[in-house]
């Protein structure tokens, strides 16, 4: 019964074994969770090229490996592939492994794959083995975190001889078996032969299997054996309404017919079930014993008897969420403030050594200023990727997506979004970039579309000045301070408002079909610090290169808008006039200050007038800029939150018939426009970066502002109704 | 008895696993085929999703997608539960065993 095939190399293959002057290309493929990127980072020493795969936002790390063979030094690529458990598909973002695998659609074709393995877990490990080796793809295997089953570590040699192909026992968090696995891959890569696994599949499959296999496309018909495999690939992965890419319509009609005709048989269950066998009937011979229950997942059990525990699981849970959180707002707080010194001080100094022109306002107020927008965003983002690598890490992160799945699932987003949102609070910014630890590009979109209405600290400053300037500082039954609710009913406002939305734009713009929860606890491990600091490192190399340009560009934009065309004489000092005498400032004659004077019909149903729209503009660069921008309109210089002049001018700015222009409703209708809208370019831009495409944005600032204007609509009319 | 009325503590083996298309798929291959013995580990604390443990890995899924899962009390007879799962008849689920071939270099 047991059939022998050659497996002929092509004659393409052959010249590229041939051809020594490429590089060797190398994919590292797994499932999650089996320490592939540790790997990844100790064969590269770190220095990853992060791109994305060709037509699809899904991160593709690349780096350099230098194999040291017989003397010769050799440089070989190697790819970090999204960790995966099957090769099988039904979404382009899962066919990814598999088009990296055999180099298709525009990915460049690998000339060996390395195969982490848990060592722990070696049966649904081998699963995906089983698939690869069908392929008939050149494949070594690394029996990874061989150090967590000291006790009963499975044979490398004995694996070896089942699968046919090289196996190194390797632990890539300490280092241990590096070498042996980089002669193992040198020596792979300079071997042109190869092992194809076949696996006897029931006759009535094979039978099937026959019938697809006539139906690929030629391109896809390489080898008798890779053909067989992607028959069996297209019967297990082709269906109705699946979202795949580049598949053949012959090929899709042929797959659906045999399913079809298929009857009572269950394919999927035979293809599974068969291959399952097969690795269950060799487990025996790779454990010296065979254990269902292994000992250190004991041990992680006994960890989260108390984690995961109904009281103490949520006060732990709380409270490190609370430690991240608060790392996020106040520790972050001084090196902001440094980058804003720093900032500040460069300005001062430019404006001290070159003579007052244009350009000067052009260094200070655009470079300058947009350099330190995007600078300002380091310390968080830094903070929050420390904090996420320590949770993955420690596999606390999956623990977190276990315990807040309930909540999270009824809002339509991954229990991993959970830490984007927490985050949220402090900035959106860092907590978008967060969002790249959800597999799934829509849970990843939802996310991204809802945390920007977060309360962010940059939203602070405008909150603290229009209660300071417009609520009195009494009390509500002698005791609780109003300013100090107001504040705190901003925060649940705005949370409740985030948890609706996401729920309607889940079940609206980014309706994805229901994917069920599938989650893996993984055993607790001591988090690697080397690893979380290349992480943080990598993040904000990121952030500055792909966000960094375009903030700037918007910073000078934004300084243009707001200063030309420059007032004619600058230098003459202002008249002496009456309070009540108007004397333009600078900025109410610049684009801005026009374009602001233009949305005052627009405006004036939800109670602003155009100075406020003109802050509303100027707070684009960032939401806190509308303090400084109002205070500029009023001409004071350098307006902070705390400064009395620009609160008094708000109290005291009247209307043509003299009464207040701004009103406690006013204030609390401005303080729900900010709430809602979207005025962060920053934001935008880092959504843009990782969605790659312009709709998102844009899809995101009309969401918001039309939210933003239609809540504050219902807060100052109604507020007028009721007779505030 | 399905998967979600399981108790804590339970060892159960699954008999048949219902679904959609791609979802059921992905249990089975994550190891959730019939015959394969579940030890159920834990529930969050909220009451779902479940823990479970199966084939020496963790595997976590949610009550409304274990109810799909059909399973019986004990580890079963695991032989005659993979036959099934691979044909009808006894002669084909050997053919499983015997089923690695491999290419000679």
């Amino acid at each position: 019964m047991t059939q022998h095939e050659h497996t002929a190399l092509s004659e393409r293959e052959a010249s590229v074994a041939q051809d020594t002057q490429r590089t060797p290309l190398c994919l590292l493929i797994g499932n999650p969770n089996t320490g592939k990127t540790t790997l990844f980072n100790r064969l590269t020493g770190q220095n990853a090229r992060i791109g994305n795969y060709p037509g699809i936002t899904v991160e593709r790390r690349s780096g350099d490996l230098t194999l040291n063979a017989g003397g010769a030094e050799r440089v070989v690529e190697v790819v970090d592939v999204p960790g995966a458990y099957s090769l099988s598909a039904r979404s382009a973002e899962e066919q990814i492994a598999l088009s990296a695998v055999l180099g298709w659609a525009e990915n460049p074709r690998p000339d060996l794959c390395i195969v982490v393995v848990d060592a722990g877990q070696l049966a649904r490990n081998l699963y995906l083995v089983t698939q690869l080796l069908e392929l008939d793809v050149k494949v070594v295997v690394a029996l990874n975190m061989i150090d967590e089953v000291r006790d009963n570590p499975p044979n490398a040699g004995e694996l070896s001889r089942f699968l046919g192909v090289p196996c190194v026992a390797t632990d890539a968090r300490h280092g241990t078996g590096m070498s042996e696995l980089q002669r193992a891959i040198g020596a792979a890569l300079a071997h042109p032969e190869r092992a194809a696994l076949r696996i006897a599949y029931p006759p009535a499959l094979e039978a099937d299997l026959t019938r697809v296999s006539a139906a690929l496309p030629s391109a896809w018909r390489e080898s008798t054996a890779r053909e067989r495999a992607l028959a069996l690939w297209a019967l297990t992965s082709i269906e109705q309404d699946d979202e795949l890419q580049g598949v053949d319509p012959a090929l899709r009609a042929r797959c659906l017919e045999v399913r079809a005709q298929a009857g009572a048989r269950d394919i999927d269950r035979e293809v599974i079930a068969t291959r399952y066998a097969l690795i269950d009937a060799e487990l025996p011979k790779l454990y010296p014993r065979l254990e269902s229950h292994p000992k250190k997942r004991k041990t992680s059990e006994r960890v989260d008897r108390v984690l995961l525990h109904p009281v103490f699981g949520f006060v732990i849970f709380i409270g490190l969420m609370l430690l991240m959180f608060q790392s996020l707002f106040s520790w972050s707080d001084p090196a902001i403030r440094l980058i804003e010194a720093c900032t500040s001080l460069s300005a001062n100094f430019v404006e001290a050594h070159v003579p007052e022109s244009i350009l000067r306002d052009l260094l200070t107020r655009g470079v300058i200023g947009g350099v330190g927008n995007v600078v300002v965003f380091l310390p968080q983002i830094l903070l929050l990727f420390f904090c996420i690598g320590i949770l993955e890490d420690s596999g606390y992160m999956a623990r977190v997506a276990f315990l807040m799945d309930r909540i999270m699932k009824a809002l339509g987003l991954h229990g991993r979004a959970f830490v984007p949102m927490l985050s949220g609070f402090a900035c959106a910014v860092p907590a978008i970039l967060a969002t790249r630890t959800m597999e799934r590009q829509r849970d990843r979109l939802l996310t991204m579309l809802v945390v920007p209405l977060m309360t962010c600290s940059a939203r602070l400053p405008v909150y603290t000045l229009i209660i300071a300037a417009l609520f009195p500082p009494s009390r509500v039954f002698g005791w609780l301070p109003v300013q100090g609710l107001l504040m705190i009913a901003m925060y649940l406002f705005s949370t409740f408002i985030t948890l609706i939305s996401a729920g309607v734009l889940g079940r609206t713009a980014v309706k994805g079909r229901r994917v069920p929860l599938i989650l893996e606890l993984p055993p607790y491990r001591m988090p690697s610090l080397s690893g979380t600091l290349s992480m943080m490192w990598r993040r904000a190399v990121m952030f500055l290169k792909e966000a960094g340009s375009g903030i700037l560009v918007f910073t000078i934009l934004l300084w243009a808008l707001l200063s030309f065309p420059r007032p004619a004489h600058v230098d003459q000092p202002p008249p002496p006039v009456a309070s009540s005498q108007h004397v333009p400032s600078p900025i109410e004659q610049s684009y801005g200050g026009r374009l602001g004077k233009a949305i005052e019909p627009a405006l004036k149903p939800l109670g602003f007038d155009w100075k406020i729209g003109v802050g509303l503009i100027g707070a684009f660069a960032a939401r806190e800029v509308f303090v400084s921008t109002l205070g500029l309109v009023y001409g004071i210089d350098d307006a902070d939150e705390n400064t009395t002049p620009l609160r008094d001018k708000i109290r005291q700015e009247r209307r043509a018939d003299g009464s207040p222009a701004y009103s406690p409703l006013m204030g609390l209708s401005l303080m729900v426009f900010f709430a809602l809208s979207c005025q962060c370019m920053s934001t935008l831009m880092v959504v843009y970066r990782e969605t790659r495409a312009i709709r998102w944005p844009l899809f995101m600032f009309g969401y918001m502002t039309t939210l933003a204007y239609a809540a504050s609509l219902l807060v100052y009319q109604g507020g007028r109704l009721l007779g505030f | 008895m399905n998967l979600a009325q399981t108790q804590i503590g339970q060892v159960v083996t699954v008999t048949h696993v219902a679904g959609e298309g791609s979802f059921r798929r992905r249990l089975m291959e994550l190891g959730l085929v019939p015959g394969t013995r579940v030890e159920v580990i834990g529930v969050a604390p909220l009451g779902d999703p479940l823990e479970l443990l199966l084939r020496g890995s963790s595997l976590s899924i949610r009550r409304a997608e274990a109810e799909g899962v059909s399973v019986q009390l004990g580890e079963g007879s695991s032989a005659e539960l993979a036959a099934d799962a691979v044909g009808r008849s006894p002669s084909n689920g050997a053919l499983a065993a015997r089923g690695l071939a491999r290419s000679a270099p």
